[in-house]
Order: structure tokens, then C-alpha cells, then sequence
């Protein structure tokens, strides 16, 4: 089994197509939604947890290209400004996913992306802004 | 028994003895109070968190023809100034807002630039933005200036902070159903999280607890360069509960500092925005303590299990003035990342960096072993614990004009 958080774009043409349900339907995939909306360039952005057996899971990731739907893996897009950090720490309980923790020698931040569900509460609260977004 | 003059002796010869707030409580566990206080000769402690009450004043030099800013308006880069002063004297407070800032118009606000964000700024050596506006007087008659300013064109740039280094303080959480958003940070509803905001065993206060080794006049460590004590910080209040260790249980004493902003760094004057509440400056102080004695190495070595926090609702308790702590926890307890408060599991959060808390400790022990950094004679110590100075609450009266 392959479990993978990806940050898909969907190109205007696509926004109404059921391309998720193609790969339930299809190549028998699991998915969880993390985030989904649409951007002011009328782009569906769609951020995803697919599950499923490996040949499956890189057919899907075919069919998904050959619609014209770009992707990246999430863990490209919620990243830390390490010059602004100053490791306070207050983010720590925010995160859901305990994608930031601290480090119990150095009491510094660690912050592991690949837990990371793009959920963006730690962006606002960080006091000098270090947590950016690059969707 | 060591003096002051003592210690800068050994300093100057290359001979002192300097150890960091937590190099002490290993020391003082294995060697004992007595023999370490021959042994060492300075504690080095740091604290690096937000301060609201900071700030910095600025002469900026006068203009062709000349222009009274004084009792006219000053902004820089959109955040106003305080010009009650002479003609080019302005202060500029750390949680001053650009006058089109929304605030929190849309709820929760974000507060991405103030004051504390020019000052960081201005100590990176960057170029901001002045505009000034003025009535104009005979000899003052110019009525607008805009112009790029650098602060190394300044006459005069001081950071003097009216309070800072508080001498412990409050764990936040809420016990509401819904978000809040404090200047501890956002507290999620039903004690979802607790924050807190010190720098416990490193922080100054708390490692000389009564004030014995500084007073006004300190040397210390400010913003990455050298600064002062100027004075006891506005909300001392050095009359409360303390446990057996002398430690307050609850916020009590704070300082005033002052320093040249020209030689400090970006790295520790930080802006920095509190969501729903405003802008500030995160600001970095070290102080020196010197050990003069077993007593105050005694003190020095209290580490973070002996030093308690009030737990404090932030929902209804806090903005209504309402007594009562939900329950005392260690800084141990809150650095292990849980706590408990009513029977449930809490995760903790610090506003107050350690980390680079200790290094400001380790900065500091740096300077005053390489000989850059004698320790000052206090020239007056701060309102102590037995003064029965305190920190009242506003009695407000009806507010009748004159005429009626």
C-alpha cells in the first residue's frame, strides 16, 4: 500500500470534471480530502491524502496527468522561514498534526513536513510570521 | 564574599569565572553552593519574548529650512510617532499601528506591521519611510517634510523600554466554548492549549529574586548590544506571594532599560504580530549576576521545578478582572509539553523562546570572559520585596467637566 499527501491543481477546464471519483471508481484509490477550494485564477486546488495498492497508485497518478492536473507533493508547500523562527514554540499545540514539536535538548522547533496537512492554523498565530505557504 | 570591583578585576586580567543560568544548577548539584561561590564569579541569564511596553526615541536632525514636528504629527513608514517633545524629537511606541491598519475590524486582526516592525527595521540598517507635518512658527516655518531616513543619519536613536524582563508570568488558557485571541496567543476553546511566556531557569528576575545584585544603572545585555537598567519597569510589583525559594508565584517585578538602538541587531529586537491583538517587538536582555555570595549563587541555581506559574482564564477571568487561578504548575511541568488543569491534559506553548534565551546567556558570558564587558555598581537598587511598593488597579470617578 502507498499513502501519499498530494497538492493537486485542477486547470479552469477541469474544476467541474468528477476526477476524484475516477480514482475511487476506477483504480480503487482511498482519498482524504485536506483542503479544497477554488483561487481568484479560477484554479481548483485540491490538497489530498491518496491511499492505495502501488500499481493502482501510479495508474491514478497517470490518469490525473493525462487530465492535465498538475501536482507536487504537499510537503513542498508549507515551509518554514528559518531566518525569521525564533523557536519560541507557541505553534507547538496549534498543530494538529504534531508536524511541530520540540526538540526536548536544543528546546528548538522542529518542524517535519511530511506530517504537514496544509492546514495553515500555525501561519497566522506565529508572532514573527516564519510559517509560509507556497501553493 | 566577593565585591563588584573584585569580579571586573578578574575580568580585566582574563581570570573570571563566568557560567550560564543553567551551567549553574549542575554546578551548584554537584559541587554545592559553597564551593561553587568561591569557584564562579558571574551567572549569565537571558530572556528573548515578546515586550510590549518598548519603544524607541529619535532625534532626526534638523531640515532646510527648519520644521517644529514637536505638537505636529510624524509617521514612520505609515506608523505614527509620538511628537509631544522638542522640534525633531519623536518616540515611536512598539504597538503603534499605521493609521489604515483594519485593527481587529476583521475579526481576528492580523497586525502584519507597527512599530515594532519599523525599529526592527531601522536596526537592519534600512531605509523607512519619515513624514511629518507641522503648523509652522516664525522660526520653524516649514509645514510638511517627506523624506527617506537611515538611522545611522540620526543624532540620536534609544531604544528605552518602560517595561520589560517580567519577573514571571501567567500560563493562559481559555475556558470558553469559542477562539480567543490574546497577547499570549490563541487559545483554543476548552483549555485546547496553555501558553505560557518566560524564559523560566535562563530568565533574569527569577534567577535574583530579590533584586539584590542590580538595581538602576546595570550594565546589561539589550537588543544584541549594551544597555542599561533605567529604572524599575512601570507595574513593579515586588510585594507578592513567593514560595519558600523567595521566587514571586506570580508576575512581580519589571525593568526599565535603555540603550543605544545604533549599536544593537536585528537578530534580538524582532517585530512581531499577535493575531486579534496587536504588533510588539520581541526584545532580548541579558543580565549579569554577579556572585557576590553563597546566597546569591543560591538563589542563581533554582532551576525550572522550583519556580511556579499561575494557570489563568483568559475567556472571562483575565478581561474582567476576576481572582483566581485555576491551579500552580512548574516551569519544568510546562517545558515536559503537557500539563494538567481540571483533570485534563493541556498542551503547553511558549511565547518565550529558550533557546535563544540561552544563547543570548552564552553571548554574554562571551563578552564578559573575552574582557569586552564589566559589570556596573548598581547606583540605586529597585522598590524590594519588603517595600511595599505595589501595582494598583484603576478606581475610576465620574469625569464631570468644569462647567457642569
Amino acid at each position: 500500500m502507498v499513502s501519499k499527501r498530494i497538492v493537486l491543481h485542477f486547470p479552469h477546464r477541469l474544476v467541474n470534471q468528477p476526477i476524484v471519483y475516477k480514482l475511487v471508481k476506477e483504480y480503487d484509490l482511498q482519498f482524504n480530502i485536506l483542503k479544497a477550494f477554488v483561487t481568484p485564477e479560477e484554479e481548483g486546488l485540491m490538497v489530498l491524502e491518496l491511499i492505495g495498492k502501488r500499481d493502482n497508485f501510479d495508474k491514478g497518478i497517470e490518469y490525473l496527468k493525462g487530465c492535465g492536473v498538475r501536482m507536487q507533493p504537499l510537503s513542498q508547500d508549507v515551509v518554514r522561514n528559518e531566518v525569521k523562527c525564533t523557536n519560541c514554540g507557541v505553534c507547538v499545540p496549534i498543530c494538529p498534526t504534531e508536524a511541530l514539536t520540540v526538540d526536548k535538548q536544543t528546546r528548538k522547533v522542529k518542524f517535519d513536513n511530511k506530517k504537514c496537512i496544509a492546514c495553515e492554523l500555525c501561519v497566522k498565530i506565529c508572532p514573527p510570521r516564519a510559517m509560509e505557504v507556497h501553493f | 564574599m566577593k565585591t563588584i570591583k573584585e569580579i571586573n578585576e578578574k575580568i580585566k586580567k582574563g581570570e573570571v569565572v563566568v557560567v550560564t543560568a543553567e551551567e549553574v544548577i549542575d554546578l551548584v548539584q554537584k559541587k554545592g553552593a559553597k564551593k561553587a561561590a568561591q569557584e564562579v564569579d558571574v551567572v549569565t541569564c537571558g530572556t528573548f519574548g515578546p515586550m510590549c511596553s518598548s519603544g524607541a526615541y529619535f532625534n532626526i536632525g534638523h531640515s532646510k529650512p527648519r520644521i517644529k514636528v514637536g505638537g505636529g504629527g510624524c509617521k514612520l513608514n505609515d506608523v505614527p510617532c509620538y511628537t509631544g517633545f522638542g522640534a525633531v524629537d519623536i518616540y515611536l511606541g512598539a504597538t503603534a499601528l499605521p493609521d489604515d491598519d483594519p485593527r481587529n475590524k476583521v475579526y481576528p486582526g492580523e497586525f502584519k506591521y507597527g512599530g515594532g516592525h519599523v525599529i526592527q527595521e531601522l536596526v537592519s540598517g534600512e531605509d523607512v519611510r519619515l513624514e511629518a507635518t507641522a503648523y509652522g512658527t516664525d522660526c520653524y516655518p516649514r509645514r510638511k517634510i517627506e523624506t527617506l531616513i537611515n538611522i545611522k543619519d540620526m543624532n540620536e536613536a534609544v531604544l528605552f523600554n518602560i517595561r520589560n524582563c517580567y519577573q514571571n508570568y501567567n500560563v493562559a488558557v481559555n475556558l470558553s466554548d469559542k477562539p480567543i485571541y490574546t497577547y499570549m496567543g490563541m487559545l483554543k476553546p476548552n483549555l485546547g492549549n496553555a501558553n505560557y511566556c518566560s524564559a523560566g531557569q535562563l530568565s533574569p528576575l527569577l534567577k535574583d529574586p530579590y533584586y539584590r545584585t542590580f538595581g538602576i544603572g546595570t550594565k546589561i545585555f539589550l537588543g544584541g548590544g549594551v544597555g542599561y537598567i533605567a529604572w524599575h519597569g512601570t507595574q513593579h510589583n515586588p510585594s507578592v506571594l513567593r514560595k519558600d525559594n523567595g521566587i514571586p508565584q506570580v508576575p512581580a517585578g519589571t525593568l526599565a532599560v535603555i540603550g543605544d538602538l545604533k549599536q544593537m541587531n536585528k537578530s534580538w529586537l524582532v517585530g512581531t504580530s499577535m493575531l486579534g491583538y496587536g504588533s510588539t517587538l520581541i526584545v532580548g536582555i541579558g543580565l549579569p549576576i554577579p556572585v557576590l555570595d553563597e546566597e546569591v549563587l543560591n538563589y542563581a541555581a533554582v532551576p525550572d521545578k522550583g519556580i511556579y506559574a499561575q494557570v489563568v482564564d483568559y475567556s472571562v477571568s483575565y478581561p474582567n478582572c476576576l481572582p483566581g487561578s485555576l491551579g500552580e504548575v512548574s516551569y519544568d511541568e510546562l517545558k515536559s509539553g503537557k500539563i494538567i488543569v481540571q483533570g485534563k491534559e493541556v498542551l503547553t506553548g511558549n511565547l518565550s523562546s529558550y533557546s535563544k534565551a540561552r544563547e543570548i546567556c552564552e553571548e554574554l558570558k562571551d563578552w564578559i570572559k573575552k574582557g569586552n564587558f564589566l559589570l556596573s555598581e548598581p547606583v540605586s537598587p529597585l522598590p524590594q520585596a519588603d517595600s511595599g511598593y505595589g501595582f494598583k488597579m484603576l478606581k475610576e470617578r465620574p469625569a464631570l467637566k468644569k462647567e457642569e
